[in-house]
């Protein structure tokens, strides 16, 4: 199933054509993606397929070989990195494992970007970070190291630090990956209730279908280089294509096989050694 | 053939590395006026890379001038000419043994410590993370280390010759007799502060941290992001750094003997 480009103002990012290629291997052959402008967008497939790395060309860490970029009106492959800076000032990035700064306290952390960016005076800073971090309850935590906090919590503090310069859209890179279930309860409720309120856009990359299910308004699947399938959550759930049922049910065998291609195993077992 | 073609790779891949080393400092001199703006963190990481290398340095200092000391005393009792042991300990330890082995000690103290820690932080994406909030990691954490490093390797320089030439006062005067004032006489005669201490002293200890200090960095910022690649890149900060230091060193005691 392909995508078709829709180029209005609705989309606050735009990728056409993007083709990618890591070593032998091509990661995204004509990719094309758009993401709409105050809502939850998920970014879905097996994993290997490039989802953090599509992520990573969104947000200009890493350059495609061909294709367009347009994230809020402009290029992202032609900006200089002073502009490309500018521009990550608009972005919120959630790391898969939070990436906080292992020695200073979770209100250091959040309070890294504003001390960076503003002029702030400190009590108003202090301010900032306690809101922050009362956005995602753990106002009381803002005195502990990361090594003192549990996954759920480093994530979420560094969901506060992602959003303390207010930005217009954030990126989650598989924000649910080893979580216990209320943790994860915890951020699906974030995710949605800050991209309300704050009038955020977000992009979540994940494989857990059934809490992206819960919070996208909409998703792409991409396999293989390729955008297989896009719609809502309930569109996505009633495709009938034989490997988007496999991936929504997480169904062990079907288009993707059990096993990784080898020859056969009566041959492999009893034959003649061949590595 | 073959060998030739191994050869040929291994000297492209030494001149890749020095040109990306050389690119590296380049980048870091372009960002240190606006890293001196922010006095803080320079101060912060003089104190993390030099004061918390001062006890290593002092009880190194203390031996390695009371080794001196007996060195000198047993060669020169022979011809009766102790009184000169103050001025040979005080210029072995100003012009060669205070920079080199102070900077040996900076870079399996401090060098490592460095490129462990940047390491670490790209493993753990939090150099991305700071690339994700719009700050230079350069600019942030790379900038003031590099500056510590070329701050405090003098500093300790200094601090080993002092505690050195206590080392080698205790022993020579305290513990084998030789004369009190001649051993200070002789050494205010021939140690020359312009010549044996600013200029080999503190010269060849601002190179050696700056060398150092900019392998540490390169090793760190550049290591692969998993824990084989920031041992491995440990491991070149001590190898790497050691060579430069004697290189540099037989460079600049060449240069400051023929400009003598």
């Amino acid at each position: 199933m392909a995508h078709e480009t829709d180029s209005s103002s609705e989309n606050v990012i735009e990728i056409s054509g993007l083709k990618y290629r890591r070593g032998e291997k091509l990661i995204f052959d004509r990719l094309n993606i758009n993401i709409l402008r105050g809502k939850v967008t998920a970014i879905m497939g097996p994993s290997g397929t490039g989802k953090t790395t599509l992520l990573r060309i969104m947000t200009g860490q890493v350059l495609p070989d061909r294709g367009r970029v347009m994230v809020d009106g402009r290029n992202i492959m032609r900006l200089t990195v002073a502009e490309l800076f500018e521009l990550r000032k608009e972005m919120g990035f959630l790391f898969q494992n939070g990436a906080l700064f292992t020695d200073s306290s979770v209100f250091d952390n959040v309070a890294f970007p504003l001390r960076e960016h503003t002029s702030l005076p400190q009590s108003l800073i202090r301010q900032v970070v306690l809101m922050k971090l009362q956005a995602v309850g753990l106002r009381g935590a803002w005195n502990l190291m990361p090594a003192e906090l549990s996954g759920g919590m480093a994530r979420r503090v560094a969901l506060a630090r992602a959003i303390a310069l207010d930005p217009k859209i954030i990126f989650y890179d598989e924000p649910f990956t080893g979580l216990d279930p209320i943790s994860m309860g915890v951020i699906v409720r974030l995710i949605r209730q800050l991209n309300d309120s704050l009038g955020l856009t977000s992009i979540i990359v994940s494989h857990d279908v059934e809490e992206v299910s819960s919070v996208a308004d909409q998703s792409y699947l991409i396999s293989e280089g390729k955008v297989v399938a896009y719609g809502t959550p309930q569109e996505l759930e009633q495709n009938k294509s034989a490997w988007v049922r496999q991936f929504m049910k997480g169904l062990a065998d079907g288009p993707v096989p059990f096993h990784y291609p080898a020859q056969e195993l009566a041959a492999q077992l009893f034959g003649v050694e061949q590595n | 053939m073959s060998l030739l073609r191994e050869m040929y790779y291994i000297i492209l891949g030494f001149l890749e590395g020095f040109g990306a080393c050389w690119l590296f400092l380049f980048r870091i001199l372009s960002y240190t006026p606006s890293a001196l703006m922010r006095p803080g963190l320079v101060f912060q990481q003089i104190y993390s890379v030099g004061a918390m290398s001062l006890v290593l340095i002092i009880v190194a200092g203390l031996f390695v001038g009371m080794v001196l000391g007996l060195e000198s005393y047993n060669l020169l009792s022979r011809f009766a000419a102790t009184s000169a042991i103050g001025s040979g300990i005080a210029l072995s330890l100003y012009r060669e043994l205070g920079p080199v082995i102070t900077a040996l000690l900076f870079a399996g103290r401090a060098g490592t410590a460095l490129t462990s820690e940047i390491g670490l932080m790209r493993a753990t994406e939090q150099l991305a993370g700071m690339e994700m909030m719009a700050v230079d990691p350069v600019r942030r954490i790379v900038v003031p280390r590099f500056i510590a490093g070329a701050v405090s390797v003098p500093l300790l320089t200094v601090i080993f010759c002092t505690i050195g030439i206590l080392g080698g006062y205790l022993l020579s005067v305290m513990h084998l007799g030789v004369d009190d004032g001649a051993f200070w006489s002789q050494m205010r005669v021939n140690v020359d502060l312009v010549e044996d201490v600013i200029q080999s002293t503190v010269i060849k200890g601002i190179v050696f941290g700056g060398a150092i200090s900019l392998l540490a960095v390169y090793e760190g910022f550049y290591a692969q992001p998993t824990a084989e690649g920031v041992s491995n890149a440990t491991t070149r900060t001590v190898v790497n750094g050691a060579l430069a230091v004697l290189v540099l060193d037989y460079i600049l005691t060449s240069i400051f003997f023929h400009g003598a």
